[in-house]
């Protein structure tokens, strides 16, 4: 995927896009700067490295047990698995803005079905995990059947979620319900070796959806889809199918990670999730490489662009320093992430003859 | 009806391809009258036009995208109604549109095989397909720098080709090229005509090539038909005819044309 240039360079017969003529100090600058364009999972791999190492140079806390799996299980494991699921629908050219309200309305499911209904605890789980595909399902309803744009079908969906949580909750937080404490930790939990419980499943998730990605026909169709619709439906790829599927396994994540916030922060809070979890999983899936343009995005990048976002948010609580310029290294490392993006779409378009 | 009375003797039991008396209509305009065409197995059939002549009315009948109000399609002897692109491309007639349907983001060898991976399930054989996607770009002549490349860094020429080789090899025997040579440049356009030549040589698949760009058709095209306001007017070997008679047909119809209107203003 990224040594092409080099081939392109040694091709013989006509030149694709002009490649740059050796000994031009210009040219030489610029194939370097797009070598650092498109290796974007080894840059952002370099960032969360440095930052690792600067907070843990300015507190000596930093690397402590507690802190380090609040980062990642707390902090990080929620972005990392709301961005799997921005991360497909990015590749095929739609995104989510519901997701959060689903991350908030999924454990208040789970909460009325065992205590106001007597579901027993495994069922009532699966349950709320079955309304994210069900809220991923009506995005796709929505988007691809009726063909309203995915921004707004999501803006809607999103608030009525929200409403739905609130009219139902009174907007109180409850607690856990007792019953579900014991299988709840291993979704999330602060205590002990249940700790990880959060990360690994954020981890076992990315490893999944890597390679269902890179590895299978669902994952080519995908971004085949976004890079190409009319291309991809010529050549018979059920586009509705990747959609609605895309939709229904980012509707499942917000599902995960409601369940997980609840556990682990052992209360079921209304002002839980919402825009801020959904918007720390897209800014994940653009820190880590994922063009907004439909056809291109990772993984893996999105895993490292969450553990850059969480180093940031956690580096600047633990050495004590104001939280509030936080944004602007954030807003800024988003627009940087998208420059290289639009920087790389351009030299692919470029690169044609 | 065609002009020659050779053409119509031409049309023999072997053809892969016969359309008899096939026409089309849109609302008040007419786009096709009365069409006769065959092709034979091997064959290269150019068909010229200038723009509105019926080209791609006909070009979408032949591969599925729309029926014909009258006439018959016959495959290898067998009348069929196409019912969509998909019935065509199983029957094995598979047209290559200007547009290409590549996919830039992926490499030549998963868009040489888009829809149609090879799998070990649940993954993709990316190893097979690769080495087969090489060795049949390779038997093909098809000059690119690596399967691995990313389609969006090939060259326009290079892309109609790989567009061409995913068409022969998931098993059309019958291929429609829509202007394979627009907006191409010279060494471009030579290597597409190789690759028909190379085609050609190997007699398994049919091509009939659109265009209106005749100097470079004629080169590889075995035989030419000339489609003027929904009808084929001429059907003539290609060592039989040259561009200039081609250009003067196509003329004459323009000053006949003209001058209509001038008397009837």
């Amino acid at each position: 995927m990224s040594e092409t240039a080099e081939q392109r360079a040694n091709v013989v017969g006509p030149p694709p896009g002009g490649p740059a003529k050796r000994g031009d100090p210009l040219a030489v600058l610029r194939k370097t700067g797009g070598l650092f364009i498109r290796q974007r999972e080894a840059t952002i791999f370099v960032v969360a490295v440095l930052l690792l190492v600067y907070f843990s140079t300015k507190s000596s806390a930093f690397y402590g047990q507690s802190n380090v799996s609040n980062l990642l299980s707390g902090i990080a494991a929620p972005f990392i698995i709301i961005a799997i699921g921005e991360v497909l629908l990015l590749i095929c050219g739609e995104i989510d803005l519901s997701v959060g309200f689903v991350v908030v309305f999924a454990p208040f499911l789970m909460h009325y079905l065992i205590d106001f209904y007597g579901v027993p605890v495994i069922p009532a789980i699966l349950i709320s995990l079955l309304l994210g595909l069900v809220v991923g399902w009506v995005n796709g309803f929505l988007t691809v059947t009726l063909g309203l744009p995915s921004f707004i079908t999501t803006l809607g969906t999103g608030f009525i979620l929200l409403g739905l949580t609130l009219t139902t909750s009174n907007a109180e937080p409850v607690n856990v319900p007792a019953a579900a404490q014991s299988i709840g930790k291993f979704f999330g939990s602060q205590n002990g070796g249940y700790a990880w419980s959060a990360i690994i499943w954020a981890v076992i998730l990315v490893a999944i959806f890597h390679v269902v990605l890179t590895r299978t026909r669902w994952g080519l169709h995908t971004v085949a889809v976004g890079g190409n619709l009319l291309g991809a439906r010529e050549s018979g790829i059920s586009v509705a199918r990747i959609k609605y599927g895309s939709f229904m396994i980012c509707g499942l994540m917000g599902a995960i990670v409601g369940l997980q916030t609840a556990f682990y922060d052992n209360t079921i809070d209304p002002s839980a999730g919402g825009y801020p979890a959904m918007f720390y999983g897209v800014t994940a899936a653009v820190i880590g490489g994922t063009a907004m343009l439909g056809g291109s995005g990772t993984i893996i990048g999105a895993f490292l662009g969450a553990i850059v976002l969480a180093t940031l948010q956690d580096g600047f609580l633990i050495t004590g320093v104001s939280a509030n310029p936080l944004d602007i290294y954030i807003g800024g490392a988003i627009l940087i992430a998208m420059i290289a993006n639009v920087q790389l779409a351009r030299r692919q378009a470029a690169g044609r003859g | 009806m065609t002009a020659e009375p050779a053409a119509a003797a031409g049309a023999q039991d072997g053809d892969v391809l016969r359309v008899e008396h096939v026409s089309k209509r849109f609302g008040a305009v007419t786009a096709l009258t009365d069409v006769n065409l065959h092709l034979a197995k091997g064959e290269v059939l150019a068909l010229l036009g200038d723009n509105g002549a019926g080209k791609s009315t006909l070009l979408k009948i032949l591969c599925g995208f729309q029926p014909p109000d009258t006439g018959r399609i016959v495959l290898n002897g067998e009348e069929v109604t196409l019912k969509s692109v998909d019935h065509a491309r199983e029957l094995g007639i598979d047209a290559v549109y200007q547009d290409l349907a590549l996919i830039n983001q992926l490499s030549v060898y998963h868009n040489m095989y888009l829809n149609r991976e090879k799998v070990r399930w649940p993954f993709l054989s990316n190893r097979v397909m690769r080495r087969e996607a090489r060795e049949h770009l390779e038997a093909m002549g098809v000059n690119i720098p690596s399967v691995d490349v990313q389609v969006a860094r090939l060259s326009g020429g290079q892309r109609q080709a790989i567009a061409v080789a995913r068409s022969v090899y998931s098993d059309a025997k019958i291929l429609l090229l829509d202007e394979p040579l627009a907006a191409m440049g010279v060494k471009e356009a030579a290597m597409i005509l190789d690759l028909v030549r190379d085609l050609k040589e190997h007699g398994q698949v049919s091509v009939i090539i659109i265009a209106h760009n005749y100097g470079q058709v004629l080169e590889v095209c075995d035989r030419v038909n000339l489609l003027q306001q929904g009808q084929i007017t001429f059907d003539k070997k290609s060592s039989e005819t040259s561009v200039v008679e081609l250009t003067n047909l196509v003329v004459a119809e323009y000053r006949a044309a003209l001058e209509a209107r001038h008397r009837s203003a």
